[in-house]
C-alpha cells in the first residue's frame, strides 16, 4: 500500500508565478528522498494547494514563490486550510518571498504570524526542509 | 439485401432505422410508441410493421438495439473534492451513458441521503481521495450509503487503500457492489474508463432485464446499451474514422431531448494560444448530460436558469407561461398549427438550451497580469479550433429553423472568456441517425462512418 508510511506533501509555485526550475529541482529531491510528493507545478492558487492536500491526505504544503509576491498571495491560506479540515497541516514556504532584500528575520517572522511553521530564505537547501518535515511529524 | 435494424427504444417512442448494409445507406425509418410498461415488443413490433410497410416483407441480418426507457440509467456520482475526484466520477458516469442526477461531494449528509432514496438510482458511483490519499470520505459515505434504502448498485471507485474497506461496510448494509479502479488515482489524472465499462456491464447484466427489457434483449443480435453511450461511439467514430474511411476530425454533437441536453466534444482540448492548464486535464472524447435543460420534460427548469441570466425579457412572460404548461400537458407537442405562435418563444428556448448546456461543457481561459507580462490560464477544454457541430435530438431536428437554435453553440462575444467553437460549420442529423450509427458501429464501423457523412448535411 502506497504512502502508509511515506510522508505526503503537496508542493507548487503560488500565484502568476511562472518559475518552473526550482519547483522541478524540489520535485526530484524530495521524490528522491522517499517523500510521496503532488506537484501541482507553476501558476497554483490557493485553492489548488488547498484541494490538492484534502485529496491526497497530505501532512505538509510547501508553497515556493520566486517572483517577489509571495507575501500576498500566501495570505490566507492558513485560514483556508482551517476551513478545509485541514487544521493540523504543515503549511512552508520557500524562496525570494518578498520584494526587494529585507532582514530574513523579520521576513520569517512575518511569515510564521500568517500561520506558516517553516520560511526559508533564498538559497536553502531542500535537505533542510526534509529535515524538518521530519522532526515537525515526530519521525 | 442485408438489412441490419437499428433500434432504440426511448422514453417516449421505439425508433427504428432500417440500413442496408451492402448498399451502405439507411432504407426505412419508422417510429411508435414506446411500451415499456406493459410489453417492450409491442412497440418494438409496431415500429417493425411501419417498416415492412416501406420495405415489403423481408428478413432482417440483425437487430441491435439502445435504450433510454424507462428513465434511463439512472446514477448518481460522488466524490471528495468538487473540481477533482467529484468531477472525475461525474465525467466517467457521463461518458458511459448515464443520466447523471446529482454528483455530491465531501461527506454525504442527511438531506443527500434523503435525496438519494428519492431518486432511486440503477447505480451509485462512489469515489473519493487519489490513491494513498484521503480515506476518511470514502468510509464515511459507504457509511451514509450502506444506511440509505434503495435497489442500486454500488460502484466503489475510489482511493485504492480504502476500497476494501469501503466494500465491507457496503455488503454489511446489503448492498450489491463493484469494485473499480480510483478515477483519479493519482492527483490530477483521471482514470474514467474502467468506471465506464464497469457501468455499461451492470447495465447490460443487471439493469436491462430490471427495466423491462429483456424480452427485448432476448431478440436482439448483441446486448442492449445506453443510447447517449451509442451516441458517444457515433461521435468517437465519426471522429476518429475507421479504416480507410476517414474521419471528420474533431468535432462536437448537441443532442437535445425533452428531458435532457447531452454535449459531446471528440477534441483534445488542449490550450491553443499558449495558456497554462489549470485543474484536471480533461478527455478526448467527453460527454455531459443536463438534467434540468430539456424542451419538454425540464422546460420549467431551464426556463428558470434563462431567467437568471436575464434571457428572454422580450417575450411576453405570461405567453412564455402559456406555452411552458401547454409542454408540460403534452410533452408531445409542436409550435404549429393552433400552437404556430409559440413557435418564437420554442426557438428561443432551444437556442438558450444549447447556450446553457455549452457552458457547463467547454473550458474558460482567464487573464492574469504577472510581472512577467499577461499569462493566459485555462480550465477546461480548448474547443476553439472544432471543425464540425453536429445538432441532433427531436428538439433540434423538428425546429423550422434550426440553423438558428445551433448557432449557439458557436462563439459570440458576450460568451467573454467561454472557449466554444470559433468557426465551425454546422452538419444536421435530419434523420436522428447518430444513435443507430453507434449500434451499427459495434459490426460495421466503416459502413456507418458513410451514411453519417452523407446523411448530415450542412446548414
Amino acid at each position: 500500500m502506497e504512502g502508509h508510511d511515506k510522508i505526503t506533501i503537496v508542493i507548487g509555485v503560488i500565484g502568476a508565478d511562472v518559475h518552473a526550475v526550482g519547483n522541478k529541482i524540489l520535485n526530484y529531491t524530495f521524490t528522491k528522498a522517499g517523500l510521496n510528493v503532488v506537484n501541482l507545478g507553476v501558476m497554483v492558487s490557493q485553492t489548488e494547494f488547498v484541494e490538492a492536500a484534502v485529496e491526497a491526505d497530505a501532512q505538509a504544503i510547501l508553497v515556493s514563490s520566486l517572483y517577489g509576491h509571495g507575501e500576498i498571495d500566501v495570505k490566507g491560506l492558513r485560514e483556508k486550510c482551517d476551513e478545509a479540515g485541514l487544521a493540523d497541516i504543515l503549511l512552508y514556504v520557500g524562496g525570494n518571498i518578498v520584494v526587494g532584500k529585507q532582514d530574513f528575520n523579520e521576513v520569517e517572522k512575518r511569515f510564521l504570524a500568517m500561520g506558516f511553521n517553516r520560511a526559508y530564505p533564498p538559497g536553502s537547501d531542500p535537505a533542510l526542509s526534509i529535515k524538518h518535515l521530519n522532526e515537525d511529524l515526530g519521525k | 439485401m442485408g438489412i441490419y435494424l437499428l433500434t432504440d427504444f426511448g422514453s417516449t417512442y421505439t425508433k427504428m432505422t432500417a440500413v442496408d448494409v451492402e448498399k451502405g445507406a439507411i432504407v426505412a425509418f419508422s417510429k411508435s410508441f414506446t411500451t415499456i410498461e406493459t410489453d417492450v415488443t409491442e412497440g418494438y413490433y409496431n415500429a417493425l410493421a411501419g417498416i415492412r410497410q416501406q420495405l415489403g416483407d423481408f428478413t432482417p441480418k440483425a437487430s441491435l438495439a439502445c435504450s433510454s426507457a424507462a428513465g434511463g440509467l439512472k446514477i448518481v456520482s460522488s466524490g471528495l473534492v468538487p473540481d477533482l475526484t467529484a468531477k472525475a466520477s461525474r465525467l466517467a458516469a457521463a461518458s458511459a451513458g448515464g443520466k447523471v442526477v446529482k454528483t455530491y461531494s465531501y461527506e454525504l449528509t442527511e438531506f443527500e441521503q434523503e435525496e438519494i432514496v428519492k431518486i432511486k438510482p440503477d447505480i451509485l458511483l462512489l469515489s473519493g481521495g487519489i490513491d494513498g490519499g484521503n480515506k476518511k470520505v470514502l468510509l464515511q459515505n459507504a457509511s451514509v450509503i450502506a444506511e440509505t434504502e434503495g435497489d442500486f448498485f454500488v460502484i466503489v471507485a475510489g482511493n485504492r487503500s480504502a476500497s476494501g474497506e469501503a466494500q465491507k461496510i457496503l455488503e454489511a448494509g446489503g448492498k450489491k457492489i463493484i469494485l473499480c479502479e480510483n478515477v483519479m488515482p493519482a492527483f490530477g489524472k483521471l482514470n474514467i474508463e474502467p468506471a465506464k465499462s464497469a457501468i455499461r456491464d451492470l447495465f447490460i447484466e443487471n439493469i436491462v432485464s430490471a427495466k423491462g427489457l429483456d424480452k427485448a434483449m432476448a431478440m436482439m443480435d448483441m446486448e442492449i446499451i445506453p443510447t447517449p453511450l451509442a451516441v458517444y461511439e457515433a461521435c468517437e467514430l465519426l471522429s476518429k474514422g475507421s479504416g480507410s474511411e476517414k474521419g471528420l476530425g474533431e468535432l462536437m454533437a448537441y443532442d437535445l431531448g425533452g428531458a435532457t441536453c447531452d454535449v459531446y466534444s471528440m477534441a483534445d482540448g488542449l490550450p491553443k494560444s499558449g495558456a497554462f492548464i489549470s485543474g484536471i486535464q480533461e478527455p478526448f472524447a467527453k460527454r455531459t448530460v443536463e438534467g434540468d435543460i430539456g424542451m419538454r420534460y425540464s422546460l420549467h427548469a431551464l426556463y428558470d436558469l434563462i431567467r437568471e441570466e436575464g434571457g428572454m425579457a422580450e417575450f411576453d412572460p405570461e405567453e412564455v407561461a402559456d406555452w411552458l404548461n401547454i409542454c408540460k400537458a403534452a410533452p408531445d407537442v409542436l409550435p404549429q398549427g393552433e400552437h404556430a405562435k409559440f413557435a418564437p418563444i420554442d426557438a428561443s428556448l432551444a437556442g438558450w438550451a444549447m447556450r446553457l448546456s455549452a457552458a457547463r461543457h467547454v473550458g474558460y481561459v482567464e487573464r492574469i497580469f504577472t510581472p512577467s507580462g499577461e499569462v493566459f490560464s485555462q480550465e477546461g477544454k480548448d474547443l476553439t479550433r472544432v471543425e464540425y457541430i453536429i445538432g441532433s435530438g427531436g428538439a433540434i431536428i423538428n425546429a423550422p429553423d434550426p440553423k438558428t437554435i445551433l448557432q449557439e453553440a458557436i462563439y459570440s462575444p458576450r460568451d467573454l472568456n467561454a472557449l466554444k467553437p470559433q468557426k465551425s460549420k454546422i452538419l444536421l442529423d435530419k434523420e436522428n441517425a447518430l444513435a443507430g450509427m453507434g449500434l451499427l458501429a459495434r459490426s460495421h464501423p466503416e459502413v456507418a462512418l458513410r451514411i453519417m457523412k452523407s446523411s448530415f448535411t450542412e446548414i
